[in-house]
């Protein structure tokens, strides 16, 4: 009916102001497409550090040494504010909850063998380290129980450390020296990548904490003590549990605070994440100030026409259009030209973040949220400023209207 | 008679206030027009012509007086009231033309029916080349105001308010801008209306053109100074029959 006639007019005041149209749409294309792809890079960078906790093993519970809170280290009566291999017996041996568990014993060692020679951190672990950490061999196998329990002199080499050595091919069955006691290769560890810190996690070799408790003694301390659960639920109960067996080996009066830590995974996750979070601060900032930019832009041309539109208003008017057909007009105008600035926004949005992916290689996530963010956004300061003007001037009577300069 | 006055007028003012100054621009008209009558406006330059015919046009609100339309008051109307009213009973041709710019002849002509019912229901275009057909434009209809001459533009401007057939014609100076052939031609279309049962109001300088009006006001300073019939009244058409033809 007479809306259709009004969806007309609208459509032939955008055709008839190419130029108008497209600096508005420019505003609104700009707006959106820096807020999608500076949030897609803050994203991104969520993404990636949320997978590299996740490498970390799932369902997992580390014991690091101190207290948690830094201010607050405690040197209490029996707190040595250290992890010992005693702390993991006591773990291994009364805890319920937890289906896995293993020491991590950090030795540096000079190793020598294949090609050349290597500086490496030897981790003394358990047999159920590569449970815990998910972390399988690509070639050879792990060590097993037996071994462990024998405390062999057998080691499973991270990929980094074959890379160094062994650059021909696969090491398992030959011999290296760690601190000139040979051991035997028997396996190769998958490739793992970078930690969220950016730390190299294949540059590691891994032997059982028995054998590198005697035989690479010395300089050797225990970071963390890991354990995993079998199910998410579990790890509530599984970290008081801990809590208690560690309290109980540190000897701790009721009042005295935890000398150690114990986090999950999505502890370890926000830890990780904090840093991060100062950055998508900062992009979001950024394509805060992008959007208010294009909002600014839009909000000028609109304004801009005013005059133009003013008059334009008083002839319609003038002729019989009533206020409320040239808000519709109006209205019309500014939905459409935000939808379609929008959607071409969206558009140089991706095409935007899959460029930056290319050149930088940081990863981008683009969400549907974050579209209809962008596009809520810019369609509003569109429609609003498309709309603003055609209110102000459908309350005049035409004739001022019509005098408007 | 006095239900057949069209457009009744009583104590009319309207005071235009821009800062501290404030202009009587009408200081108290009163008026009646009877339908089929063509009445002449003059006076000088600032004497409240343009004033008045905003006013009978609905286009702008009297400080104080009534103003009656076909026996309804139509001051105190409301605007949604006040648009159907310009839309459909009164066709108005303002003295600046007033035609959307970057917008071809027919388009602009065709405007006041987008904006009413009739629209919906007859074939707009066509409608719209008929008016200008009549204002003897039919070659011009995709041309922009930009590329008609003053007078063309007048022309549209009548179109315009011609389309949707109103009962009343408001002009103000509409022979302003044309050379005299051309102001005869505009005459004899108003006269041929007005002869059909519109009853026409113009604002003119010109003593010739207002001669081809039924009856003359005379406005100074906001008051009606004279106000009498045209005897006898110049016929237009004949008048151009008369002249000689152009390049012949
Ligand atoms: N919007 C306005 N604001 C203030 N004063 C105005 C306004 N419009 C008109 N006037 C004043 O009102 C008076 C009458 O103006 P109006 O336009 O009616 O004159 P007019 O008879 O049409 O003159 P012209 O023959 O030059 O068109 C003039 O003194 C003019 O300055
Ligand atoms: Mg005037």
């Amino acid at each position: 009916m007479k809306t259709l006639l009004l969806v007309r007019i609208a459509v032939r005041s955008i055709l008839k102001n190419k130029m108008r149209t497209l600096l508005t749409m420019l505003g609104i294309i700009i707006g959106v497409a820096a807020v999608i792809v500076m949030v897609a890079v803050g994203q991104g960078a969520r993404l990636q550090i949320q997978q590299r906790i996740d490498k970390l093993g799932s369902n997992l519970v580390v014991v690091t040494p101190g207290a948690s809170r830094s201010g607050g280290v405690n040197m209490g009566a029996g707190s040595s504010n250290r992890l010992t291999l005693d702390d993991y017996e006591a773990l291994k041996r009364e805890s319920m909850w937890l289906s896995s568990i293993s020491p991590m014993i950090v030795a540096p060692a000079h190793v020598v063998g294949g090609s050349g020679n290597w500086r490496v951190a030897v981790m003394g672990v358990s047999t159920d380290y590569s449970r815990i950490r998910s972390w399988n061999v690509s070639s050879g196998r792990h060590f097993d129980e037996t071994e462990e329990r024998a405390m062999r002199k057998v080691a499973v080499l991270g990929q980094t450390v074959v890379d160094n050595l062994f650059p021909e091919g696969d090491p398992v069955g030959q011999t290296i020296q760690l601190r000139d006691v040979p051991f035997e290769i028997v396996g190769v560890l998958e490739r793992k990548g970078q930690t969220a810190e950016g730390r190299d996690m294949d540059d590691v070799i891994l032997a059982p904490w028995t054998t590198v408790r005697t035989r690479l003694a010395g300089r050797m301390y225990i970071p963390q003590i890991l354990g995993s659960t079998d199910s998410k639920a579990d790890i509530p109960a599984a970290q008081q549990e801990m809590k208690a067996i560690l309290r109980e080996s540190h000897g701790l009066a009721s009042y005295d605070e935890d000398d150690f830590t114990l986090k999950n995974q999505s502890e370890l996750a926000e830890t990780a994440q904090g840093a991060t979070e100062v950055m998508t601060m900062l992009l979001a900032a950024i394509a805060g100030i992008s959007l208010l930019v294009g909002g600014i832009g839009i909000m000028n041309i609109m304004l801009v026409s005013v005059t133009e539109r003013t008059r334009e208003i008083g002839i319609r008017m003038a002729i019989g259009a009533r206020g409320r057909d040239v808000m519709v007009q109006f209205l019309i105008e500014s939905i459409v030209m935000s939808l379609i600035g929008g959607a071409l926004g969206v558009a140089a949005g991706f095409g935007g973040a899959a460029l930056l992916e290319k050149l930088s290689g940081w990863g981008t996530v683009i969400t549907p949220q974050l579209v209809a963010l962008a596009l809520g956004f810019s369609a509003t300061v569109g429609i609003f400023f498309g709309f603003y003007p055609a209110r102000k001037a459908a309350a005049l009577d035409p004739i001022q209207a019509l005098r408007h300069e | 008679m006095a239900h057949e006055a069209v457009i009744r007028i009583e104590g009319l003012t309207r005071t235009y206030t821009t800062g501290s100054t404030a202009v009587q621009a009408l200081r108290g008209v009163d008026l009646q027009v009877m339908r089929g009558e063509m009445l002449a406006i003059m006076g000088a330059s600032g004497s409240g012509k343009s004033t008045l015919m905003n006013l009978l046009g609905c286009l702008d609100s009297p400080t104080s007086g009534n103003y009656w339309l076909d026996g309804v008051r139509v001051d105190g109307l409301g605007r949604n009231q006040l648009a159907e009213i310009r839309n459909t009973r009164i066709g108005f041709v303002f003295q600046g033309f007033n035609l959307l710019s970057r917008t071809s002849a027919l388009d602009n002509v065709e405007l006041p029916l987008l904006y009413s019912h009739r629209g919906l229901k007859v074939d707009r275009r066509q409608v719209a080349l008929e008016a200008l057909r009549s204002v003897g434009l039919a070659d011009r209809v995709d041309h922009e105001p930009s590329e008609l001459s003053g007078g063309q533009q007048q022309r549209v401007a009548i179109a315009r308010a011609l389309v949707m057939q109103p009962a009343i014609l408001l002009a103000d100076e509409p022979t302003g801008n044309l050379d005299s052939r051309t102001s005869l031609e505009v005459m004899a279309l108003f006269q041929d209306l007005n002869a059909k049962g519109v009853t026409i109001l113009l604002v003119t300088h010109e003593h010739d053109i207002a001669e081809c009006a039924t009856r003359v006001v005379e406005l100074r300073d906001g008051h009606i100074l004279r106000d009498e019939p045209v005897t006898p009244r110049r016929d237009a058409a004949r008048q151009l029959a008369l002249l000689p033809e152009i390049g012949a």
